[in-house]
């Protein structure tokens, strides 16, 4: 785009080597003052790495970094922020037990007489904020705030520390539509006064409202560099996993679902989820569809048992069933896969293959151990079955990328051969390769005849797979679409109509 | 971990406050300066081991050195002014150099080997108290005159109570210790470490200095209270002050601080050391009761306290839940 101003970070060359395998290969990277960059690429792509040995975190094998025009040699994230490279993590890095001015303010705070001036850090931050849209009481404490008002406090924090590049590692993941827009005001704002901004998300729709250009990453090499205005969605999708992948479509052919195997009546939990039917049949798919807090994750956890419901009554097999442990759950062959795989989900130091054979091991009982032979014709099942994609099954899981720690996980829950599994946004935060490959599985264990609740906030994938559809708004089922009635249209149109009701 | 730590304050306070008025209405010679003077001359070793204690836990860590750091900085000085001719000025000297380097190291070995604070200081207590044993297994008394020029440093207030020099030098350690916390960069560091110090680092707190200036101080005030603990006893004994620490630890939990760090205040330990003293206090006055009812009434309280600290955190996560975008986290 501007082609005539100088580039304000110039990264050439960029190597990175992890114990003998490449990460990084020669890449390149340019940043002109006052656009958005998009980095894009698969998850294992080297988007992170990147990043790190931009920062210092990593040692980089090889490369130049230009700030300015001046090489610098930054070892850590503090450093060079002092040269002007800020960073923004997903997870927000910010201290929640301090108030909002000392997390802006940390470490560089205004003295006055040898002493901290409280009243002067306060009256700044307040300035501060208000230049990013925000009003609030900086003496409070930052847990009292928003996911997305910590975020934007974050920004700040960097923008005041850095000034010439901001780096946002996936800014948008945990926010919801509202917030997001929140962010990317201010990210407008930012640009508009001069700065680069390096973007990375997986949220293709993100990259093209708000960024001016992308580069894109596939195993550790640029495989391009593209002005968003010229290319489709399409075209990138395609630059990152070097195929075209077919856009999800519905499934003409679901088949006649088989026997009612689980019937809940009047279920519910008081200030979780308003009492609702579900009828659930061997063979099909029955979508959670709602906005963040609708109540998809609660209908879950309450199906499930990790908390017991206080309404209604609950049929297995035409049988009456209390559900109130996720021990009972387990017994009658129920699988939940949470939303949060990082706190619910993956044990991070135990091996990828201790993490899968957990559930059936717990089912069994410790009394009774697998035998190992049994447990290594399990996971290699599971790994080949699933394509996940791993060194070795010793390795700790928490070294996987994202996708495959969720295929990991499908994997423990699908060694227990469950009747009815629960998945819980199952393609949250992973690429898009390994997001069609979860969505073709889901759809082969629907063929062999399980029953599956899953709950996702992507409509499309919703349509493509589920039999039928629950639409949720605020804590309350209020829809149920079937057959030709589920597009993404009108389950959007059941969402909003729910809240025009109210 | 969402809570109002201002909140835990108030109620310390509070709790000091009408536990005071109790004691004063059944005792009306409570209300008395006398009192007062001795809650602050009798507590005084322990309230400077507590505002150590509360730097170490905001930071996130724990120090149970400090007892047998009083004990062998007793028997230390003991010794020392029985066996030379120096004079006690230079001796605590010396004794604050040997305590803080002592924290520092094991705030190095907390840091760089990256072992549980709960373990080092541990080993760290076992050795104290072994090198106090070292020194001299019996009570060494201490008669030097120095000694009895400070114990005679006392202003004498209206109504008989007589205030002591190490009483003020305890208030003066949370004077001083309340400006660094919340005035200085460092104390603002000591929180953010306490709040979690992967966090912190990435903030560009320098880490590895917080901690062990952080041990330093801990050990540096142990020092200090075996200083104030001899000029109290007049003696030196390696078998005195054990389980100061858990004493000392009470106090800070009593105070409102979180014993996972990042959040408190240093005038919270204050309240939480008189409200040990006063428990004390009105069993003394009682005098039909056995001392150990102390023991079980900071137990109870501390009980107490957790639950009440569990309460707060509970009630501020629900408060923030309808304004919160988490809300599909429960």
């Amino acid at each position: 785009m501007r082609d005539q101003p100088k580039p304000v970070l110039r990264a050439r060359g960029i190597d990175k080597f992890f114990a003998g395998a490449i990460a990084l290969d020669k890449v390149d990277l340019t940043l002109y003052p006052g656009e958005v960059h998009a980095l894009l690429g698969e998850n294992g792509a080297g988007k992170s790495t990147l990043i790190k040995s931009l920062t210092g975190a990593y040692h980089r094998d090889g490369g130049t970094i230009e700030l300015d025009g001046t090489e610098i040699n930054p070892r850590g994230p503090v450093e060079s922020q002092k040269h002007g490279i800020g960073t923004v993590y997903q997870e927000v890095n910010l201290l929640e037990n301090m108030s909002v001015s000392d997390n802006l303010f940390l470490g560089w705070q205004p003295v006055k007489r040898g002493m901290l001036d409280h009243r002067q850090m306060h009256r700044r931050t307040r300035e501060i904020l208000k230049g990013y849209g925000l009003d609030i009481d900086p003496t409070q404490l930052l847990s009292s705030y928003s996911i997305a008002i910590q975020q934007v406090v974050a920004i700040a924090r960097a923008v005041e520390l850095s000034g010439k590049v901001l780096i946002l590692d996936e800014p948008t993941a945990s926010l919801d539509r509202e917030e997001i827009e929140l962010v990317f005001s201010v990210v407008r704002n930012l640009t508009a006064r001069g700065m680069a901004v390096v973007f990375i998300t997986h949220f293709l729709d993100q990259v093209f409202e708000i960024s001016d250009r992308a580069t894109v990453l596939r195993n550790g090499c640029v495989v391009g560099t593209r002005k968003l205005s010229d290319v489709s969605q399409g075209d990138i999708v395609e630059l990152m996993l070097g195929h075209h992948l077919e856009a999800t479509k519905r499934k003409a052919s679901h088949a006649s679902p088989g026997d009612t195997i689980l019937s809940l009546k009047g279920y519910g939990k008081r200030g979780m989820i308003a009492p609702f039917d579900l009828e659930l049949r061997k063979g099909e798919v029955v979508g959670l569809a709602g906005l963040l807090g609708s109540g998809r994750t609660e209908t879950c956890k309450v199906i499930f048992g990790v908390v017991s419901a206080d309404h209604g009554r609950a049929e297995l097999r035409g049988q009456p069933i209390r559900l109130n442990s996720p021990r009972i759950a387990l017994e009658k062959r129920f699988g939940l896969c949470p939303e949060d795989r990082k706190t619910d989900g993956i044990v991070g130091d135990l091996s990828v293959r201790e993490n899968i054979i957990l559930s059936l091991q717990a089912r069994q009982g410790w009394t009774r151990p697998l035998k190992r032979s049994r447990i290594n014709q399990i996971v290699d099942e599971y790994v080949k079955a699933l394509d996940i994609r791993l060194a070795s099954p010793n390795m700790p899981i928490r070294l996987l990328s994202g996708g495959n720690q969720q295929k990991a996980l499908l994997a423990r829950w699908l060694a227990t051969e469950p009747d009815i599994l629960i998945l819980d946004e199952p393609t949250r935060g992973i690429d898009v390769g390994a997001h069609a490959e979860i969505i073709s599985l889901i759809e082969r264990l629907r063929e062999q005849g399980m029953a599956l609740i899953v709950a996702s906030s992507e409509m499309e994938e919703l349509v493509a797979y589920s039999s039928r559809v629950l639409v949720l708004r605020d804590r309350r089922q209020v829809r149920e679409l079937g057959g030709e009635e589920i597009t993404t249209e009108r389950i959007v149109k059941s969402i909003s109509q729910g809240e025009s009701a109210a | 971990m969402m809570r109002s730590p201002r909140l835990a304050l108030y109620i310390t306070m509070a709790t000091f406050v009408l536990a005071f008025l109790i004691g004063g209405s059944q005792y009306p010679t409570m209300f008395s300066s006398r009192v007062v003077a001795n809650l602050l001359t009798d507590n005084a070793f322990l309230g400077l081991t507590a505002v150590g204690m509360t730097f170490v836990i905001l930071s996130g860590g724990i120090d149970l050195s400090v007892g047998s750091v009083i004990a062998f900085s007793g028997v230390f000085l003991a010794v020392i002014l029985r066996e030379t001719g120096i004079h006690p000025l230079v001796a605590f000297a010396l004794l604050l150099m040997i305590t803080t380097a002592f924290g520092g190291a094991m705030g190095s070995i907390i840091h760089y080997l990256e072992m549980p604070p709960f373990i080092v200081t541990l080993a760290g207590m076992f050795l104290m108290r072994g090198l106090a044993y070292v020194l001299s297994t019996d009570s060494v008394p201490i008669t030097h005159p120095f000694y009895d020029t400070i114990q005679d440093v006392v202003w004498k207030a209206p109504g008989g109570g007589r205030f002591r020099l190490i009483g003020g030098i305890m208030i003066l350690a949370y004077i001083v210790a309340m400006l660094v916390l919340h005035r200085t960069r460092f104390g603002r560091n000591v929180y953010a470490l306490g709040g979690s110090s992967a966090t912190a680092r990435l903030m560009g707190v320098p880490i590895a200095r917080t901690t062990i200036t952080v041990y330093a101080i801990g050990g540096g005030l142990a020092g200090l209270a075996g200083i104030v603990y001899s000029i109290y006893t007049s003696a030196g004994y390696s078998l005195a002050t054990v389980g100061v620490e858990l004493d000392a630890i009470a106090a800070v939990v009593i105070g409102g601080t979180l014993l996972t760090g990042g959040s408190g205040y240093v005038a919270g330990t204050f309240f939480g050391i008189l409200i040990m003293g006063l428990i004390q206090t009105y069993i003394v006055f009682d005098g039909t009761l056995s001392s150990w009812w102390t023991k079980i009434v900071i137990g109870g309280l501390l009980f107490a306290f957790i639950m009440l600290q569990k309460a707060l955190g509970w009630a501020t996560t629900r408060g923030r839940r309808p304004a919160s975008d988490s809300a599909t986290q429960s």
